[in-house]
């Protein structure tokens, strides 16, 4: 067999230095397997590319020229910092994560009947640590190898059997001080006929270049109902790497929703699954883009059994010379019949040189299915704008006054009313600051 | 100096000649009445004065108050007093009617250097005003003219015009889509804005309209220019004799 030596980036170096320190002791046991792994793995395939289909337009070796240390404990002072930043929402117990360190003393950590957390690293020796990895995709995914690597941050979420829990819960990432690295897990188990709404929120300093490598494991049993709602507002030189995955289970009802306007690049991975019949999914988000910024959205959703229905939709507002990316791909197993799928991507370009790849993508294998695709990219309306500025509405407003009405039909699909009109006001301030 | 005062005005689309020396003066207090065939000219007319890209001004003035409109943006001018019932107005999903109304309320309030409403008396005056127009609270809280009606759409170009009190409002075929009490409401909404520190440019097709809306001057607008303007009679003398006369023209 021939070895083809790849060329390693100055990144890819210093990361696998890193990844064969973290996993040069002896680490015995189910997770000590999964780490090691994945470090071959990465040692293997390193950073994707854009020869890698998944990655065609977001080229992480040409994104991530270097590689940030890992970051270390947060002081006092950095927990003051973050502690006055984090973003709140009404009513919603709070976890609090500075630099990838679960800050106990700014957390509501004891949150009622039926609802438990623990801190990742000592779940991994717990009855739920066979959780941790069973959602990993067949393919190598570059971002969730590393994350795998450096397991140790990050939070198990059980909602027991049948418990409904009313308030969101709301997981924040707060990054502060110089550039670092930072990984972290969320395990979310929603036992059967549970009910929950899990918001993660990841904030940090403009002009540094940290990078958070974040990973979700969401597993949504049967009769459950969960709602996973994520804001990205990193700062503007900041490099964000999400995988997300889930099981769905039967008779099951899961929404997702992704609100990203941070991070100078960068990339959610959503790999879905339905495990059980009559299960629905609506997978749906905003990016609001500008300046050089870019943004990724990859989704692959396995309708692996019949009767589930599935519903995708993302808007992007593109600004200035910003880059949009969404790829989607739903996969109809072979048995999976009267399965219902339809998938959009909607653009609106507001930058002269903005803009936007769409791949949307269907596999289908069944032949009793319902499924459909689209993608547009467009400009702002002129007689719409026309119009608004005939009744003295100023460019600028009447500008976002559309963008927002764009975004609304997606923001609209957020049931809980509360999240509804946070990510709204977010979507209004980015408009207010992208004017001023 | 009259308070809308058009002269020799040209003005082309993609290098067509539409609008060729039209020249106009309203006073205060009066309404004219615009006729003429399809094609003239009427609603470029509209779309020049209130400030619609596409359209290239090549020669003349025009001027409300004194200030001359062509040298500000579509906002300026609304905010200075001109007010455009469009001929057809558009649907703008997502912007609930409410917010439309309040936002260019409030924005040609600032512009003028005025307080902004607050948010009761906002919806105190639009609600009194949409019931007069027969506007329901329920059409309000919709994306502007999504789903309305043509003739709910026109209404709805009304209320605006009660709410803005325009110094100079125009009226593109107002009356089209309009049914027989659709018509009386709406005329009766424009007399009401009837005063004598402010004028209206009236575009319609038919003399029902200035049977209800009784116009002090009537034009006749051909290929882009005012080519007879006479008394409320002459509308009357149109419906009769049809635009054949002009036919003639040299174009
Ligand atoms: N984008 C365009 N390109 C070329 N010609 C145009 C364009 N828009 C309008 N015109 C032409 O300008 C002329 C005047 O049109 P306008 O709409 O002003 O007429 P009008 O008098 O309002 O007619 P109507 O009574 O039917 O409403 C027409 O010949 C029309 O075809
Ligand atoms: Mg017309």
């Amino acid at each position: 067999m021939n070895v083809v030596t790849q060329i390693r980036t100055a990144a890819e170096q210093a990361l696998g230095i890193a990844v064969e320190q973290r996993t040069a002791a002896a680490e015995a046991g189910r997770i000590g397997e999964l780490r090691r792994a994945a470090a071959t793995a990465f040692a293997a395939n390193g950073l994707p590319h854009r020869r890698v289909e998944e990655w065609k337009y977001t080229d992480l070796r040409a994104l991530q020229r270097e590689a940030a240390p890992l970051a270390g404990t947060p002081d006092a002072a950095a927990v003051a910092a973050a502690s006055a930043d984090v973003m709140s929402i009404e009513g919603a117990p709070r976890i609090l994560f500075v630099n990838g360190t679960l800050v106990g003393s700014a957390s509501d950590l004891a949150l009622g009947a039926g609802i438990t957390v623990e801190p990742l690293d000592a779940a991994l020796r717990g009855p739920l640590a066979d959780r941790v990895g069973a959602l990993a995709p067949q393919r190598y995914d570059g971002p969730l190898a590393l994350n795998t690597v450096f397991l140790g941050s990050g939070l198990v979420v059980r909602v027991a059997a049948g418990a409904k829990i009313e308030t969101p819960l709301h997981i924040a990432n707060v990054f502060t001080g110089a550039a670092a690295s930072t990984y972290g897990r969320v395990v979310l188990v929603v036992e059967e006929g549970a009910e929950v709404t899990l918001v993660e929120s990841f904030q940090g300093p403009d002009g540094v270049a940290y990078q958070t490598n974040s990973a979700l494991e969401l597993f949504v049993g049967d009769e459950a109902h969960a709602d996973y709602i994520r804001v990205q507002e990193e700062g503007d030189a900041a490099l964000h790497l999400a995988t997300l995955m889930t099981e769905i289970g039967r008779n099951a009802q899961l929404h997702t929703f992704s609100f990203t306007s941070g991070a100078k690049a960068s990339r959610i991975s959503l790999y879905g699954r339905f495990g059980g019949q009559h299960s629905q999914a609506g997978l749906n988000g905003v990016n609001l883009l500008k300046n050089k910024q870019h943004a990724d959205v990859t989704l692959l959703l396995d309708h692996a059994v019949p009767h589930c229905e599935s519903r995708e939709l993302f808007k992007s507002v593109l600004a200035d010379e910003s880059h949009g990316v969404f790829q989607g791909k739903i996969v109809v197993h072979p048995d999976a019949q009267k399965t219902d799928g339809r998938m959009m991507s909607r653009a609106l370009l507001l930058g002269e040189t903005a803009e936007m790849d769409n791949k949307p993508e269907l596999e289908i294998f069944a032949d009793d299915v319902q499924c459909g695709h689209g993608a547009t990219v467009g400009d702002l309306d002129e007689t719409l704008l026309f119009y608004l500025k005939a009744r003295g509405i100023p460019q600028k407003e009447a500008e976002a006054l559309l963008v927002q009405a764009f975004v609304g039909e997606a923001l609209e699909l957020l049931e809980n009313e509360t999240l509804r009109e946070f990510l709204i006001a977010r979507a209004a301030a980015w408009l207010v600051r992208r004017a001023g | 100096m009259a308070l809308l005062e058009i002269n020799n005005l040209h003005a082309s689309i993609e290098d067509k000649e539409i609008l060729k020396g039209l020249s106009l003066s309203v006073n205060a207090g009066e309404v004219h009445a615009i006729m003429g065939p399809n094609g003239s000219g009427k609603s470029t007319l509209s779309y020049v004065l209130s400030g619609k890209p596409d359209y290239e001004v090549t020669e003349g003035t025009a001027t409300l108050d004194g200030v001359d409109l062509l040298e500000l943006e579509a906002d300026a001018r609304a905010a200075a007093g001109l007010f455009l019932a469009f001929q057809y107005p558009v649907e703008v999903p997502g912007v609930a009617t409410m917010t439309f109304l309040r936002t260019a309320l409030n924005a040609q309030r600032r512009a003028r250097g005025e307080d902004e409403l607050s948010t009761p008396d906002f919806l105190r005056i639009v609600k009194e005003k949409a019931a007069h127009l027969g506007i329901s609270q329920d059409m309000l809280r919709r994306g502007v003219n999504v789903g309305f009606s043509g003739g709910e759409k026109k209404r709805n170009e009304i209320l605006q015009m009660a709410l803005l009190e325009p110094k100079v409002a125009i009226l593109d075929e107002t009356d089209s889509g309009l049914d027989i009490d659709a018509l009386k409401i709406v005329s009766e909404g424009v007399n009401s804005l009837r005063s004598k520190d402010r004028a209206m440019v009236v575009i319609t097709h038919y003399q029902r309209l200035l049977d209800h809306i009784v116009p002090d001057f009537v034009h006749v607008m051909h290929k882009g220019r005012i080519v007879r303007s006479g008394g409320k009679e002459l509308a009357l003398e149109l419906e009769a004799s049809g635009y054949a006369a002009y036919g003639q023209d040299a174009a």
